[in-house]
């Protein structure tokens, strides 16, 4: 005689994963190849996403790390778009700027790519030109018309320290200080005064005096940008919103993000067909549950649950080996960049996109019959 | 009653008409006995039975489980019913390939939202009710059919149903082994006082009624006794 027992009840928990765990046990050869392609494609995304931070970085930190909130261009006019390599502001235009209520710092900054040369070595660097003890570059109290900084970078490029000597579009230079790893359109930076840059890259325009590239900004929310923009002729942007300025930036970045969304796709169509075939060969189970009193919103969590399972265990996996493989790389000539930001958010990108076609892939569950229990053989 | 079924009346769309499976059909089936459902096949008791489990709503008529009117009953509320007072033992097992033998009755202690402490005790206690002890750990394909099917009613019964309903138990096994579900059955019926239902179109086992019922062309008779006993209803 069977004894009688009395249940206790635990409220939502008791139902959660118990036939997705042991299906997942019983099944490891189809869930380990599909846990394999998650960690695959987890593992491209890991890799693409530090190379893109890494490109990145070696292309706008210069600009990203300036203390300064906007950037006014010399407006182009004729709705061009805004470049770092055509624009040439006046010293006019900067003191305009300077002048203007709201506005705490306007420094002229100087941009162009050149070629250095030291003890035989050269490499292409981008000469950022400053004025004497402006706040944009570091150690600018050192930077005289003699004496430049160089980001640690371009000291390596070119094998030089503090006191060597270097030339910079043919003028000999002494290297005051090595600081920082500013890089602009992928080449290191080296900090000069604005006459040594003006020397380096003389102004193509308009005659109206000493000139820059741009005007690096310190605004309060007092400041008129808009009207400042058209008395002085110039277009002002955040400098965020100014790395779209750098033609090489735009491009590749794009070309690298659109490459990640394609993967996050594929990803979750893969895991969406996946789960699509997995549903429809155990409907006739989820029948069966259904027909003994399983509610569809049980059977849906169960089946969420798998998926959530196999999506965190493969994309741990990816992500590890991403993680490792750039820890491998990020000190050599790769530029990849290894951060929270390159290795968390692709792996919680790719396992919410997983997930979600999971989802719309077991939908199906909720039409299944549990009448189609009743007569079946399986 | 346990299980009332009165005036129950199913069609289904057939061309451009309906094919009545279920004709005025009324049923009463106390606790603790076990009723038998015979008849042909396309005689109407699939039907009977889907409709006593509460998986298809039928036209007109009403069912009553354990007292309660199943008609007005949201879905959800539907597998409530089924969840807790309706055990169902399918013509074939359908057993879930990567559960063991205990497995198959603990996810019904799962369904019923109840926690596993004790439900693996009374999962094996089940198991060993219905002579399968030392068969808990095997999974569906390591079984025979006859062990499949012991499994099968062991489920039906983990959640203490009120209602138990059976569906060609013996389809897909031996005489020998077909007998000794339907003992099975009987047994438990009794012991446990479920108000069973069974349909078959296998007469042999008959004898095991202690009320007979047969199907022809959606209409239901009930026998004045179960056949070969030459008797009343038996009562247990």
């Amino acid at each position: 005689m069977v004894g009688s027992y009395r249940f206790h009840r635990r409220k939502g928990q008791a139902r959660a994963v118990f036939v997705a765990w042991r299906d997942l046990k019983f099944a490891k050869g189809r869930f380990a190849l599909m846990g394999s392609v998650i960690a695959l494609i987890t593992l491209l995304v890991g890799l693409l996403s530090g190379l893109t931070a890494g490109l990145g970085q070696q292309n706008v930190s210069a600009i990203t790390e300036l203390p300064a909130d906007k950037i006014a261009f010399q407006d182009p006019g004729g709705g061009q778009d805004l470049s770092y390599a055509d624009s040439t502001v006046t010293e006019r235009q900067w003191r305009q700027w300077a002048g203007a209520p709201g506005v705490e710092s306007a420094e002229p900054l100087g941009i162009t790519t050149t070629k250095a040369t030291a003890a035989g070595r050269s490499t292409g660097v981008s000469a950022f030109g400053v004025e004497p003890g402006s706040r944009l570059a570091p150690h600018s109290d050192k930077i005289t018309g003699s004496t430049v900084v160089l980001s640690t970078a371009a000291a390596d490029d070119l094998g030089v320290r503090v006191g060597d000597s270097l030339a910079l579009a043919g003028r000999r230079l002494e290297v005051a200080a090595v600081e920082g790893e500013a890089h602009f359109s992928h080449t290191p930076v080296i900090w000069t005064s604005l006459d040594i840059w003006r020397k380096t890259a003389p102004p193509t325009g308009y005659g109206q005096g000493p000139s820059a590239t741009v005007i690096a900004l310190n605004t309060t929310s007092r400041a008129d940008t808009a009207a400042v923009d058209r008395q002085a002729g110039t277009r002002t942007v955040a400098t965020g919103d100014s790395l779209s300025a750098i033609g090489s930036y735009t491009s590749e970045n794009g070309s690298l993000q659109l490459m990640r969304g394609f993967l996050f796709a594929i990803s979750a169509l893969v895991i969406g067909a996946f789960f699509t075939v997995w549903t429809v060969q155990r409907s006739g189970d989820v029948a069966v549950l259904k027909a003994l009193g399983a509610s569809t919103t049980d059977l849906l969590k169960d089946a969420l649950g798998q998926a959530a399972v196999l999506l965190t265990g493969g994309t741990l996996i990816g992500t590890g080996g991403a993680a490792a493989l750039g820890a491998l790389v990020s000190g050599s000539a790769v530029p990849f960049l290894l951060t929270p930001a390159t290795v968390v958010l692709p792996a919680t990108v790719n396992i919410l996109l997983g997930v979600l076609g999971a989802a719309l892939s077991i939908r199906r569950i909720t039409s299944v019959d549990p009448l189609s229990a009743l007569g079946s053989a399986r | 009653m346990s299980l009332h079924l009165t005036d129950v009346t199913l069609t289904y769309p057939d061309g451009d008409g309906r094919l009545t499976a279920l004709d005025r059909v009324s049923l009463d089936v106390p606790r603790g006995t076990l009723t038998v459902v015979a008849g042909p096949s396309g005689s109407g008791k699939s039907s009977l039975l889907a409709v006593a489990a509460t998986l298809i709503t039928p036209d007109t008529g009403t069912v009553a489980v354990d007292g309660r009117t199943t008609s007005g009953l949201s879905r959800g509320e539907l597998t409530a019913l089924r969840r807790h007072k309706i055990g169902i033992v399918f013509q074939q097992p359908n057993l879930l390939p990567s559960l063991t033998a205990a497995e198959q009755l603990q996810v019904m202690a799962r369904i019923a939202g109840r926690t596993p402490r004790t439900a693996r005790a009374r999962a094996l206690e089940l198991l060993d009710a219905v002579g399968l002890a030392g068969q808990a750990a095997r999974r569906p394909h390591q079984l025979s059919g006859g062990q499949r099917q012991r499994v099968n009613i062991a489920r039906a019964l983990m959640n203490d149903p009120t209602v138990l309903l059976v569906d060609e138990p013996t389809s897909a096994l031996d005489h020998e082994r077909g007998a000794a579900v339907v003992d099975l059955i009987t047994r438990l019926t009794h012991q446990r006082g479920t108000a069973t239902v069974l349909v078959t179109h296998d007469r042999t086992h008959l004898t095991a009624a202690d009320r007979l019922a047969e199907v022809h062309d959606g209409r239901l008779h009930l026998a004045a006794s179960p056949e070969g006993t030459g008797g009343a209803d038996r009562q247990p």
